[in-house]
Formats: structure tokens, sequence, C-alpha cells
């Protein structure tokens, strides 16, 4: 247990002081907050429904695309794959891998402080983030956000912490299989590319093209968290399967906080999965791997 | 416990590691008493550093049983990696911190608490020569500054035992002079058990009192460097070097004739004399009775280099 707070703190220290967070940080406060202000300007001139005034806040911008979701659909994703992407083979390659191995820690307490400080880096951010939005819209709009939309914004944080774990999980796991930067960077961009790809062209998932189309999608964590985080934010959004089934007609009234999360638990489900599943590959494969210094 | 009582400090029983099928560690049997300050010697590629990577249990051996201080290695990693050090060739640090950040950070993985780490790095620092620069970040040091942060981050450890993997490559020579005084001095003030591997004969001779020598994974010569040089030469052969102002062939066959003399070699002025014992009261007698006038007479001392050089040729 030591280690892994040792190497923990270490590693949560050098996530915060690290320029990659600190300019992606600043990236992201700039977006949310212009989203946020375009969301707001919106919602003052032409706000009709008074329930989920405050959801609007995150979900509404005018346009036909939800600004905020999307950006943190696609954005967490390079937060988590910076976080992680060089976690193991940068310090195999600065020789600083055997020198910690070295010491008297169990070989997991790397790899869990690692993962974990990753975790909490993406938590603070995304917190912070949320926050900060929501302090902003609340002076913009003047209406305090309902018990039920404070749960359902809860709801939403914890996914998308979840969601940027899995993308740490996936860039820890390429720094494990291969031995240079570059390429465990590229190639997790690559399947964060792929995914993205298969998000906004889902020509395979059309209703009557069978059933393999569909399966990529329910394993693909952008389309899972977008779907997650939908459901949450937009009480009268349904699941794919939902409208697929009904053929694009389904009624679009809001769903009950409990109904929402019904709908969201498969989703989430699957996204825990395949961070688990990263997480655990590289975890075997860590721990048996030889270390040398040349 | 060795055989003169002193217990052993590192141990291997017929250490085997086998990279696809290809033995790179062959049967190893190697002892290293308390308060060593033992020379690994082999050529690149004899398997030094993989046999030090299974002592710290940081591989896993094909067979045989790697023990530090009684513990297993393999089943035991973090009781051996409590008692022992390892400064690897390729040593690295977190270059965007500072020289006792890095320490501190060794320091607390070790369990110290914050107070006595600090007061170890900043001792350490002082020790080799660092303390100027502890707050620079090691981004900048040059590679003879690292090694000697590296001897730092060991005492900051202080373990029973420590694995130096060819501390002195890549240094210029100033650097390797300091570095082998600080490497015997830890040894001796710290009483710190060294184990240390280097492909280079001259660094190793200069502090070590044992030597082990591997080629292609198995051990052929270990002990005390001037039994080393026996066993290599044969055992009870002196090898007497005798220097004439003018060698004479009846000086050559007087020597001869003494009763244990084996060989003469001569060369120029210099007589190379084979014998069992040391004849050297004979030799000079036998000169001055065939009329020559002798300059030196010497029992050759073997240096490491031509013990090396016999076992790697005979390879």
């Amino acid at each position: 247990m030591e280690g892994l707070m040792t190497v923990f703190k270490k590693e949560l220290t050098d996530d915060f002081t690290s320029w990659r967070f600190i300019i992606l940080f600043i990236i992201a406060l700039g977006v949310s907050v212009f989203a946020i202000y375009l969301d707001a300007q919106y919602i003052r001139q032409t706000v009709t429904e008074t329930r989920f005034v405050f959801l609007q806040l995150y979900t509404t911008s005018g346009q036909a695309l939800p600004v905020f979701i999307l950006f943190i659909v696609f954005f967490v994703p390079i937060v988590g794959i910076m976080l992680g992407f060089d976690a193991i083979n940068s310090e195999k390659n600065s020789g600083t891998m055997s020198r910690l191995l070295s010491q008297p820690i169990y070989r997991d307490a790397v790899i869990n402080g690692k993962f974990l400080a990753g975790v909490v880096t993406i938590a603070v951010m995304l917190t912070s983030i949320v926050m900060l939005v929501a302090g902003m819209g609340l002076r913009m709009i003047g209406v305090p956000p309902s018990s039920e939309e404070v749960a359902r914004l809860l709801v939403f944080l914890i996914s998308s912490i979840i969601y940027g774990a899995f993308w740490l999980g996936l860039g820890m796991l390429f720094s494990i299989y291969l031995q240079r930067v570059a390429t465990s960077a590229l190639a997790s961009v690559a399947i964060w590319l792929l995914f993205i790809f298969m998000f906004a062209f889902p020509f395979f998932a059309q209703p009557g093209q069978g059933q393999a189309g569909l399966m990529l999608m329910r394993i693909s964590p952008i389309t899972l968290a977008w779907q997650v985080i939908t459901l949450l934010l937009v009480p009268g959004a349904r699941t794919l399967e939902q409208m697929l089934q009904s053929g694009g007609s389904v009624p679009t009234s809001a769903l009950p906080l409990g109904q929402s999360l019904l709908s969201v638990w498969p989703h989430m489900v699957s996204i825990i999965v395949l961070t688990v599943v990263c997480f655990a590959i590289s975890y075997i494969k860590f721990i048996r791997a030889e270390i040398r210094s040349t | 416990m060795s055989e003169s009582g002193t217990p052993l400090v590192v141990e291997t029983v017929d250490l085997t590691k086998a990279y696809d099928g290809i033995k790179v560690v062959d049967g190893l049997n190697l002892r290293v008493e308390e308060g060593d300050l033992f020379g690994f010697l082999g050529p690149n590629g004899a398997g030094k550093t993989t046999t030090i990577l299974m002592l710290m249990g940081l591989t896993e051996p094909t067979s045989g049983v790697a023990c530090i201080c009684g513990h297993n290695s393999t089943r035991e990693p973090l009781k051996v990696k409590r008692v022992s050090g390892y400064v690897p060739e390729r040593i690295g640090f977190y270059e965007d911190l500072t020289a006792s950040q890095n320490l501190i950070y060794t320091a607390r993985l070790n369990g110290l608490s914050d107070e006595l780490a600090r007061k170890k790095v900043n001792e350490s620092l002082d020790i080799v020569g660092l303390s100027e620069v502890i707050d620079h970040g090691v981004g900048t040091f040059s590679r003879g500054m690292k090694q000697r942060l590296a001897i730092a981050d060991l005492l900051v450890k202080t373990p029973r035992v420590a694995f130096l993997d060819e501390p002195t490559s890549g240094i210029d020579p100033e650097g390797v002079n300091q570095m082998l005084d600080l490497i015997g001095r830890i040894a001796k003030e710290q009483r710190m058990t060294i184990i240390l591997s280097s492909h280079q004969l001259d660094h190793v001779q200069r502090i070590c009192n044992r030597v082990g020598m591997l080629a292609k994974g198995r051990m052929v010569a270990d002990g005390l460097l001037d039994e080393l040089g026996k066993k290599a030469f044969g055992a009870g052969q002196f090898h007497i070097e005798v220097q004439l102002t003018e060698v004479t062939s009846d000086i050559i066959d007087r020597i001869k004739q003494i009763e244990g003399v084996v060989g003469v070699n001569r060369s120029a002025d210099l007589l190379l004399v084979n014998c069992a014992k040391d004849l050297r009261p004979q030799i000079a007698k036998a000169i001055v009775g065939g009329g020559g006038s002798l300059v030196e007479i010497k029992v050759q001392s073997y240096a490491l280099e031509d013990i090396y050089m016999k076992y790697l040729t005979e390879e």
C-alpha cells in the first residue's frame, strides 16, 4: 500500500505540472466556456419549457449539435490518451523503470499508482469544468438546478470519468506493448479516430442492415459515451435501439430519472467492461514483463 | 555459510536462464561473502546483467536458485529488494525533477519518513560530491554526474549488498578514478558488500578483492586475485624473470641444470625461468658461477589481464 501511495502521489504531481496537461486544460476550459455562453444566450431568447432549463445549458446551442456534449465525447479520450500513452515505455526508455522496480515495492504498485493518478487527474479536470460551467450558467440565466438535474449532472460526471479511464487504460496498454513512445501515441490516436469515424458515419448501423454493424456500434466507446451522456442530459432522448425499433418515430417526452438510468445502465456496463479488459491485459503483461535497462 | 565462516550474501545454485533455448546463463554457481568487493568480469554478452537481474528478482530464472541474504530472489522479491540495491548500466533519472527530488522519491519508496529522507538525501549527495547541484534538474547533468547520483541513490537506500552494473562505462578517466575511489570508500565505510560487473580489467583489479570470470554464461574462474593466477598458470608454478647484462649459453645451461627448473626461455637480455618453487637464490648463484652479471631477478606476478586472456582464449 505504501509503495502504491508513493507512486500515486509522484505521478499525480507529474500529471498536474506537465505542460500537456496545462495546455489541454486551457483548451477544455475555453471551449466549454464558449459553448455555455452560446447556450445561455440561446436559452434567454427562446426558452419555452421551464423543466430542465439548467440542463439545457449543457445541451442546447441554438445549432443542431449540442457543442458541449460533443466536446466531452471527443475530447475526454484525448485527455485519457495523453495521460496514458507513455506511462510505461517512457520510463523503460529513460532507464528509470529498472531503478524503480529494484525498490522494495510490489510491481503492481507502479501500474496501479499510475492508473489511479491518471483517473484522479481526469476527475479533477472534468469536475472543475462542469462546476465552472454550472456557476457561469447560473449567473447568466438565473435559474437554479432542480435536485433531479443535480443528480443527472452527477451521474454524467461519473460516467465521463469512467469513459476517460477507458482511454487512459487503452493508452497504457499501448505503452506496455509498444517500445516507442511515438508509436504508442499514434496507435492510441488511430483507435480514437476509428471510433469517431464509426460514430460520425453510422452507415452500417441503419435499420435493415443486419446485426454486425449494430454490434460494432454497441462496443464503440465513443458511441456508448454519446448515448450515455445524451440520455442523462437530455431527458427526452432515447437509445439507439429504441430509435431503431420504432423506425425513428419515438415520442420525445421526458423520461423520469429512474427510467433514464435504466436505459443508461447497459451502456455504462459496456464502458466499464472495456476499461477493465484494457487494464487487466496491461496489468498481466506488465507483471510478467522482464525489465532490462538496455 | 562459506568455508571460512563468513556469511554468504549472494549465492546461486545451478542458475540458468535461456532465451528461446539459448542459454545466456548456464548453471552458474556464484558465492559472494559478506564484506567482499566482488569483481564480476566478462566480455559483453557473457550473462553478467542477466545474472544480476535474476538475483534482484527482476527476471525469472529458467532453472536453478538465486538467493540474497538467504532469501530466494524469485519467491521473496520484496525481502530481497529491501536488502539489495541495483545500479543498472544505463542509469536513468527523472530528467525534469531535481537531484534531491529524484532521491527523495527513492527514499519514500523505501518507506523512509520525510524528515529522515531529507537528511539521508543531503548526506548521500554530500558523500558523492553533488551537494552543490542538489536543486538542479537532472536533465542538466553530465554522464559522470549521473553515475555519481546513482551511487547517492544507492546510499539513500543503504542496502547490505549492492550490484553495480558497469558503473565506469562511458565516463572519462578522471571520472573513472573518482568513481572507483567512491565505490571503494563506501564499501569500507558503509560495510556494504559490492558486486561490480565490468569488462574493464584494470578497473576491477584496482578495487576488488575477489573476482569471478564469466564467459558464455559459465563461471570460468572464481577466487582471490592471486589465487586465480596460480590456477590459471598451473599450481605451484613460478615464473622468474632474470635480467642480465649479457646472456651466454653457458649461463643458460647452468640454470637448466638446477634441480626443479622446468624450462628456460630467452628474449634479448631477459631470461624467463619456469620452475616448481622459488629458486631465485640458486639461479643467482648459477649466473655468478657462469661469469654473468645480474641486473635484476624477480618473480613474475600475473596481471588480471593475463589470466583473463588465458581463460577467454581457451573458451
